[in-house]
């Protein structure tokens, strides 16, 4: 049938802008810290999705390239996340990102 | 010339030992307090004996003979510092200057050897004396001080540095008498005698300033020479003014009629205090200065012959206080004040030498009759009262037989130091022309004899005679430790020798003490004859005219007078027993009662002067002029210190709430508070909540990624 669906650039650009700002939003909303940080990678994800669509498109591999190094750059980060959230949570006993509010006026 | 150049060491030793007791006296153990102020003035006394011998060597050269030797310090006040600018009296401008400057002559060498000599015998009794009392180092410190103002008033070539002595002495005299302080008498006797100093202080500056102001110098040497300079006649008002005024001043530190009062209550202080400033130093500072002023009085006859008058006055007076009195200090002070109106009595017949002879004797034997009293009243453990006394002679035999020699010489007997000083003063008042001068020599003559017999009654009751004290007073008696007794014997001998020093021509002698102060006191008479001025001065030295007949009549009627009264009284007290009675009470009551009560004077005093007492509802008090000045005193002049003091703390109050509410409140709170409700609009963003921030942000950038797709 000629309905069939081609899978052209701008699906992977408008799925990668989805999951950005699912990620944002998740940023934003959420209560949990732990989701908080999981949102952190679906953004960084949501990037890496585009850069790879680039490269497709442009056909060299540099989008690849820096999409590896996006990977790399999101597993420390996550570390350090996680490390600062150990120690929110030994301070505060919970993970409600509402308490994180010393530096008020 | 080492001592002659250095001779501001003397009085700079003692005041070292005054100075050291002041700060570590508390600490240090007797003996170390003895060592220091004993041993300076041992050294000044060795280098009084040094400067006074270079002295005769360099004043026997002839480009400096009989010169005085003059060392200046400092320029204290003067026209070089800038002060004293001012137009003596004929209009000339002054060259003033006083310094910090010494003069050594003939007359205050004399004084330096016994005041040093003699204060060196008097710290050396004191060790014993003292040695069981309290306050061992205060009372050396204040002997010390007394010596550096002492010698300071007798070094001073010039009447302010004398008179910062005169006034040291003055306090010394206070601190000493006052000494016991726990004693109410004892510090009343030392106000009475510091105030009654001060009315003769008054005298004595306002002598100063019209000798300042009609010499316009008060430098000895300038004051001598000018007056000697024959610019001023003989009788000069201004002078006579200025000589009475120095001689007020004479009068109070000396004792004389009408200051003399002090000296009886001054007995309260220690005795070795009072042999020492009561007896042979700070009372004869009136006479070194009335001596030193010589040149001024001889040009101002009416005032000598008011120094005279006074002075033999005050010598009759005193005595015949004397005959009556019962404790054995009193006898001896109305005794000083005696023997002061003679020496003060040959200064205003125009006999300088004869007065300075009898100081020179006079300081030795009246030091020694204090100090053997001392031992007396050591012995008798405190007691001073003599009809306490008796019979001590055999148990204090060396006290005994040196006060012995004292008597001896303060009556005049031949050949012992009193004789020839008496002597001497006596002659020169009959020889002199003019029938007040006879008069005078009546006075002496009277004196003389009533000293005669005081003297040896308090020798007849004191040593002989039946004991009259109590059983446990009579076992305590016992000689004076070594400390006491050797001084005892050194001022013996020389109450024996020092008169031979003046033994007269007419005996043969020499008359060394006369000579010796020739620079001082013969040029003036050269100087007037030379000037062809007939007075009576220069009448009286017409030494060929003298008789020497006449003098021998006058010395054996002098040494009559005192047999007889030694006579009289070997005959009433000789064996005095317990109820003994006085022969004067027993002749004439009335008289008896008025002498033992001294005339009246101390409540004449009282009433006229202090007014404690009232008549009815009026307080007396020199017209009312205490009462008035009191009120200005304590109502206007206090009223105005209050007032001051009022108005800082006004000042202080105002400036405090300044500083609150102004300064801090608007100046340093101000910015604050304004700092503060400035930045309420910054702070409300500031909530903490970091997706809030996270937020803020997502919304910047996604106007920022708007601004450039659409531009």
């Amino acid at each position: 049938m000629e309905s069939m669906l081609h899978i052209t650039t701008l699906h992977y650009l408008v799925l990668g802008a989805a999951l950005f700002i699912l990620g944002v939003v998740g940023v934003l909303t959420r209560r949990n810290v732990v989701i908080v940080l999981m949102s952190i990678e679906l953004i960084l994800n949501a990037v890496n999705l585009n850069l790879v669509a680039f490269s497709h498109f442009w056909g060299g591999l540099h989008g690849q390239v820096f999409a590896i190094f996006i990977i790399t750059d999101a597993a420390a980060e996550a570390a350090v996340g996680l490390g600062i959230l150990i120690a929110f949570f030994r301070n505060k006993e919970t993970v409600n990102i509402d308490e994180v509010n010393l530096m008020k006026w | 010339m080492f001592f002659l150049s250095h001779i501001w060491l003397i009085p700079l030793l003692p005041a070292f030992g005054a100075a050291v007791m002041f700060f570590f006296g508390r600490k240090l153990q007797k003996a170390t307090v003895s060592a220091v102020c004993v041993g300076t003035i041992v050294l000044a006394f060795l280098m009084a004996c040094g400067a006074v011998w270079q002295y005769s060597a360099w004043s026997s050269t002839p480009e400096n003979f009989h010169k005085p030797y003059e060392t200046i310090l400092y320029t204290w006040l003067g026209t070089d510092t800038g002060h004293a600018n001012y137009a003596m009296h004929g209009g000339t401008p002054a060259a003033f200057h006083a310094d910090a400057g010494f003069l050594l002559d003939p007359l205050s060498g004399i004084w330096l050897l016994f005041v040093t000599g003699v204060g060196m015998l008097i710290h050396i009794y004191s060790t014993g004396y003292m040695a069981h009392e309290g306050g061992y180092y205060r009372f050396f410190g204040y002997l010390n001080l007394f010596m550096f103002s002492m010698l300071t008033l007798i070094l001073a070539n010039n009447y302010v540095l004398m008179f910062v002595g005169w006034e040291g002495v003055g306090l010394c005299s206070y601190l000493l008498i006052g000494f016991y302080f726990h004693r109410k008498s004892a510090t009343d006797a030392g106000n009475k005698a510091f105030i009654v100093n001060r009315i003769g202080d008054a005298g004595f500056l306002l002598g100063m300033f019209f000798i300042a102001w009609i010499f316009g110098s008060l430098r000895f040497t300038d004051v001598t020479s000018l007056a000697h300079s024959g610019r001023f006649a003989i009788g000069d008002p201004l002078i006579t003014a200025a000589t009475l005024l120095l001689f007020v001043g004479a009068c109070g530190k000396s004792a004389q009629l009408p200051l003399y009062v002090w000296l009886p209550d001054a007995m309260e202080g220690p005795t070795p205090v009072s042999a020492l400033i009561h007896a042979a130093t700070m009372v004869t500072a009136g006479v070194y200065m009335v001596a030193r002023s010589n040149a001024l009085f001889v040009l101002a006859p009416k005032s000598m012959l008011v120094v005279a008058i006074v002075g033999a006055l005050t010598a009759l007076f005193a005595a015949s206080i004397g005959l009556v009195q019962n404790d054995i200090k009193r006898v001896l002070a109305y005794s000083t004040v005696s023997q002061l109106g003679y020496m003060f009595l040959a200064l205003g017949v125009g006999a300088f030498a004869a007065g300075v002879f009898h100081v020179f004797t006079h300081a030795f034997f009246k030091a020694l009759l204090f100090l053997g009293a001392g031992s007396v009243i050591h012995a008798m453990s405190g007691e001073q009262d003599m009809r306490n006394m008796g019979d001590l002679g055999h148990r204090i035999p060396i006290t005994h037989r040196t006060m012995f020699i004292a008597t001896l010489a303060i009556a005049g007997i031949f050949p012992f130091a009193g004789f020839f000083s008496k002597d001497a003063i006596l002659w020169e008042a009959w020889s002199r022309e003019g029938g007040a001068y006879r008069f005078l020599w009546y006075v002496g003559y009277g004196t003389a004899l009533m000293t005669a017999f005081y003297m040896f009654r308090l020798m007849y009751l004191t040593f002989h005679g039946h004991p009259r004290m109590s059983h446990e007073a009579e076992h305590h008696i016992h000689e004076s430790p070594v400390s006491m007794t050797a001084p005892l014997v050194a001022l013996a001998l020389c109450a024996i020798v020092a008169g031979w020093l003046g033994w007269p021509h007419s005996l043969g002698g020499s008359d060394r003490f006369t000579k010796f102060l020739e620079p001082v006191f013969a040029t003036e008479a050269q100087v007037l004859e030379q000037q062809g001025r007939a007075g009576q001065v220069a009448a009286g030295q017409k030494e060929e005219e003298r008789n020497t007949g006449t003098e021998w009549l006058l010395m054996g009627l002098s040494l009559a007078a005192a047999g007889i009264g030694w006579g009289m009284a070997w005959r009433s007290y000789r064996h005095a027993d317990k109820g003994y009675t006085e022969p004067i009470a027993v002749a004439a009551p009335p008289v008896y009662n008025v002498l033992l009560n001294k005339y009246y004077v101390d409540e004449g005093y009282d009433y006229v002067f202090t007014g404690r007492r009232k008549v009815g509802d009026v307080r007396l008090g020199v017209l009312g002029l205490g009462v008035a000045s009191s009120w200005f005193d304590v109502h206007i002049v206090d009223g105005a210190v209050n007032a001051a003091g009022w108005i800082t703390r006004l000042a202080a109050t105002v400036s405090s709430w300044w500083d609150k509410w102004i300064i801090d409140g608007i100046g340093v709170n101000g910015p604050a508070i304004l700092a503060r409700a400035l930045s309420y609009p910054a702070r409300a963003f500031e909530w903490g909540l970091v997706q809030w921030y996270a937020l803020v942000m997502t919304a910047g950038l996604v106007g920022f990624v708007f601004y450039y797709v659409y531009h």
